[in-house]
């Protein structure tokens, strides 16, 4: 077993564990921070795929931003976890079922049988000296995919509008300023001149 | 040495692990939304594994856009999650039934 198929063997342990504890762990707490473990191993072994930047994305998006998102919706709602859980093991026995019938179906279809590794070598690992994985992503995305990726930030743009407008909303106790009625005045409704007689000097 | 089969397997078993989370927790919206993450990363997975022993950069574009996709998904699921919780004090799945016929 040479040594890069011993670090394959152990990411893919620890990934799995830790997608197994996503779904059966009691605290939806704890479940996020597994799924953080998921995610981590995982951009490990894109990096074994060579797959850097997808890897370095991975972190930065996945483990930075959604799953705080995640934790931070999980921790502001307060819920009461134990009537969701019910039906967890009347389920199970169904559920591994059918998982197992998936999974039995898939590694038959996936494995020696025809993906053969005759069909897909290992291609040799690129050199330091080739063009990075970054920059060859770089290329193909602003040429060949230029309107997708347009389309991609048009999507986030929606995305955003649509989650703040979802969840912001007015309180009908709370002041507010009206800019466009502070913008608006005029003189005469700040200031009044008095006329009034000189004090003689005594 | 490591073949395609390798990863492709991982992938099937993350999907499937998933899978059976969705059986299991149906009535917790949170765990839903992670399962479907979850489900998305297998995805990702095969085609990173595609793009590798095919010597091809389109899979790894296309997990550049899942995860674009994916993010979006998960920001306007977490808000209609929280719009939710505010209007009904509940994320369970059984007692949202305001729209039965």
């Amino acid at each position: 077993m040479t040594f890069e198929l011993f670090v394959f063997y152990l990411f893919a342990a620890i990934m799995v564990f830790a997608a197994a504890r996503v779904i059966s762990a009691r605290n939806p707490v704890h479940s996020a921070m597994f799924l953080v473990l998921t995610f981590f191993t995982c951009s490990a072994i894109w990096l074994l795929l060579e797959a850097e930047f997808l890897a370095i994305t991975l972190v930065l998006v996945y483990v930075g931003a959604v799953m705080v998102l995640f934790l931070f919706v999980v921790m502001m709602l307060d819920v009461n976890v134990e009537p969701l859980r019910e039906g967890f093991v009347k389920y199970l026995p169904v559920g591994l079922l059918v998982g197992a019938i998936m999974l039995v179906e898939m590694v038959f279809l996936l494995t020696q049988r025809y993906f053969k590794a005759e069909q897909f070598p290992i291609p040799a690992r690129s050199s330091a000296d080739a063009m990075s994985n970054t920059e060859s992503l770089g290329r193909l995305l602003y040429s060949e995919y230029l309107f997708q990726f347009e389309i991609a930030a048009i999507i986030l743009l929606v995305a955003i509008v649509a989650a703040i407008a979802l969840t912001m909303r007015r309180r009908p106790l709370t002041k507010y300023q009206t800019p466009s009625e502070q913008v608006g005045t005029r003189k005469e409704e700040r200031l009044r001149v008095v006329q009034m007689p000189s004090e003689k000097r005594s | 040495m490591i073949t395609l089969s390798h990863y492709l397997a991982l992938g099937a078993l993350l999907f499937c692990l998933s899978v059976v989370g969705i059986f299991l927790n149906r009535k917790n919206v949170i765990i839903l939304l992670m399962c479907i993450e979850l489900m998305l990363l297998s995805v990702n997975m095969n085609f990173v594994a595609f793009s590798y022993f095919l010597g091809d950069g389109a899979g790894q574009i296309f997990v550049f856009f899942i995860l674009t996709v994916a993010a979006a998904e998960a920001a306007i699921g977490l808000a209609i999650l929280v719009v939710l919780f505010r209007n009904r004090s509940t994320i369970n799945v059984a007692d949202l039934d305001a729209l039965k016929g």
